[in-house]
């Protein structure tokens, strides 16, 4: 018995541009979520490259890939992930620390991330005392705490129910159009309207690829 | 930040923990009671030999002190001989002998001790005074207890035994003049002390001018080894033993006891280790979608593995810290009980502190613990992102 080899992403050749907001769709299976940890340097191609800000992302080693991510990629999960031993506050000042920020300077930037996603009186709660849509603000504030040059979120919405989904929307949005480049991937319809570029995946591939210029 | 992770993993499950906690504390404390084991006795063999400070003994050639009935034979002029030796500042003769005593009419046996008052160097008086005339005796304190005597009651002593007249020889009164303790009598002995001549008296013709041991010690600064090599040359009736030549007996008869220790310190650990590894083990499977997150986020594999090494290092220094206290807690309660070993002097501890053997527990329980830990943490630290969180999706 051997292990088969199976494409989860096959002949996918995409750019994203700086300040871009590209929702990626498609069945479950179709190799979304691969192709964002791809980006995400969370997992590697088998062959081909994948570049931020021309950096071989696909080449780099271990620790320096950890490094890369730490300073140019923000991450969001479906499931927030968030430390449970760690305060909302603690958990933004996370990647700081890591990074070497300054405990004062970590902190006001983490209060002002909280204060940006709308959570500043919740700063010294745990992730057990807040709310899925909290938490995933949380989650947000933390991956901004480096300033990202991409951010990724994989089903930002898919723990949320649809009040609180719209509300998380509504933040992405605001942060794109502060600057962020972002890329989601999703199987919330309205999630992928609010995306200003929207990518079709079909069994590892692109099937359609458009702006909400083209689309209208 | 690593700290408080690693912290608040530990408390996560707070009776899991403390059960590791406690575990680790048995284990820390049977390696800290065989650390003492394995010194105890031969440290504390070593203190009691130099305790009076006098390095060298001569005994009759071939034997140990008091290892056989043997005697050396013209005592006052080898002590002169050796009081002379420039690298030798004081020479105290011992006989050991067999005293029957009868006081207040209730006759018991004790091991008599025949030395030089000015000199000796195996009694400390508790009440009293040494004795020094012909006629005084200095008792222990079970002495005392099984004659109903008290100090400065006359006290009727005899050293001999006629076959022929079935009765005993050489009898005297002696005057209680001290209560002592002895220092090389086992625990419970009913021992007394006298001057040498009255016990060589009291003992008969085969006790003449002779004794059974000489204390030797040699001025500060002198080499005590080249002092017992020249006396071991030049009197050819006795074996001259210093402090090293002594432990080096020592460390040959105890051999077993420290291969003993070894062999259970070395269980006791790896109980300790398979401890530690075992709730790391769990933690870290129990929290991988955490630890691969945070690599997601960019926090260095080794700093994932330090926090959850940290977690396995305070189960083990908390355990430790346990474990020394039950530890002396136990080889207390352990030596009292070999303490009454036939033949041992009291004085001899199996398992004496020394906080050497502590910080040496200690950095086995600390190397133990981060060992442990190191190969579950860097295994979760380890495992591919992406794949992780995908078998941690619902």
């Amino acid at each position: 018995m051997g292990a088969e080899l199976v494409h989860a992403v096959r002949g996918v050749s995409i750019d994203v541009a700086e300040g871009e907001y590209m929702a990626i769709v498609g069945p479950s299976g179709c190799g979304k979520s691969t192709l964002l940890n791809l980006l995400g340097g969370i997992d590697r191609p088998n062959t081909g490259s994948v570049s931020i800000r021309g950096a071989r992302v696909d080449q780099m080693r271990d620790g320096e890939l950890t490094r890369f991510r730490l300073q140019h990629l923000g991450f969001v999960f479906q499931r927030f992930y968030l430390m449970p031993a760690l305060s909302a506050l603690e958990n933004i000042e996370l990647p700081m620390a890591e990074a070497g920020v300054k405990k004062a300077e970590r902190r006001d930037r983490a209060r002002s991330l909280l204060a940006y996603v709308g959570l500043a009186a919740r700063e010294g709660h745990r992730p057990a005392e807040l709310s899925g849509g909290e938490q995933q603000r949380v989650a947000i504030a933390r991956a901004l705490a480096n300033r990202p040059a991409l951010l990724l979120a994989d089903e930002p919405t898919g723990e949320l129910d649809a009040a609180t989904g719209a509300e998380m929307i509504g933040l992405l949005g605001r942060l794109n159009q502060d600057g962020t480049t972002i890329v989601v991937v999703t199987h919330d319809e309205d999630l992928a309207r609010a995306a200003r570029r929207v990518v079709h995946m079909r069994d590892g591939e692109i099937v359609d690829d458009r702006t909400r210029e083209d689309a209208s | 930040m690593l700290l408080t992770l690693a912290w608040a993993a530990l408390t996560r499950h707070r009776a899991r923990t403390l059960l590791a906690i406690l575990g680790v504390a048995v284990s820390a404390a049977m390696l800290l009671d065989m650390v003492m084991l394995s010194s105890g006795m031969r440290e504390s063999f070593r203190n009691l030999l130099l305790s009076r400070g006098y390095q060298i003994r001569l005994a009759p050639k071939g034997t140990l002190p008091f290892d056989t009935d043997a005697t050396i034979a013209g005592a006052a002029e080898l002590r002169r001989a050796l009081a002379a030796d420039p690298d030798i500042v004081a020479v105290s003769p011992v006989l050991g002998g067999q005293l029957r005593i009868v006081a207040r009419g209730r006759p018991i046996t004790a091991v008599a001790i025949g030395n030089d008052a000015a000199v000796q160097g195996d009694y400390e008086v508790v009440r009293g005074r040494a004795a020094i005339a012909r006629n005084e005796i200095v008792v222990s304190d079970e002495v005392l207890h099984d004659t109903g005597a008290s100090l400065g009651d006359t006290v009727e002593a005899a050293g001999g035994y006629d076959a022929q007249l079935r009765d005993v020889t050489g009898r005297r009164a002696l005057v209680i003049v001290g209560v002592a303790h002895f220092l090389y009598m086992a625990a419970g002995q009913r021992a007394v002390a006298l001057p040498l001549a009255t016990l060589q008296e009291a003992a008969g013709d085969r006790s003449r001018d002779r004794v059974s041991v000489f204390m030797v010690k040699a001025r500060q600064g002198a080499d005590v080894e080249a002092a017992r090599r020249r006396i071991d040359s030049r009197f050819p009736s006795v074996t001259a033993i210093s402090i090293a030549t002594a432990m080096q007996q020592v460390d040959e008869r105890l051999s077993y006891f420290r291969q003993l220790a070894f062999i259970l310190g070395a269980v006791s650990l790896a109980v300790g280790f398979l401890l530690v590894t075992t709730l790391v083990t769990v933690s870290v499977n129990e929290r991988l979608g955490e630890i691969v997150v945070m690599r997601a986020i960019g926090v260095a594999r080794v700093r994932v593995v330090l926090q959850i090494v940290l977690e396995g290092v305070v189960i083990m220094l908390l355990g430790a810290v346990l474990g020394l206290a039950l530890g002396l807690v136990t080889a207390r309660y352990l030596n009292s009980i070999l303490a009454s070993f036939p033949g041992l002097p009291a004085a001899i501890d199996f398992f004496l502190f020394e906080p050497g053997d502590a910080w040496f527990a200690l950095a086995m329980l600390t190397t133990a613990g981060i060992l442990a830990s190191v190969y579950p943490s860097w295994r979760g630290a380890s495992r591919p992102i992406a794949a992780t969180l995908r078998e941690e999706a619902p």
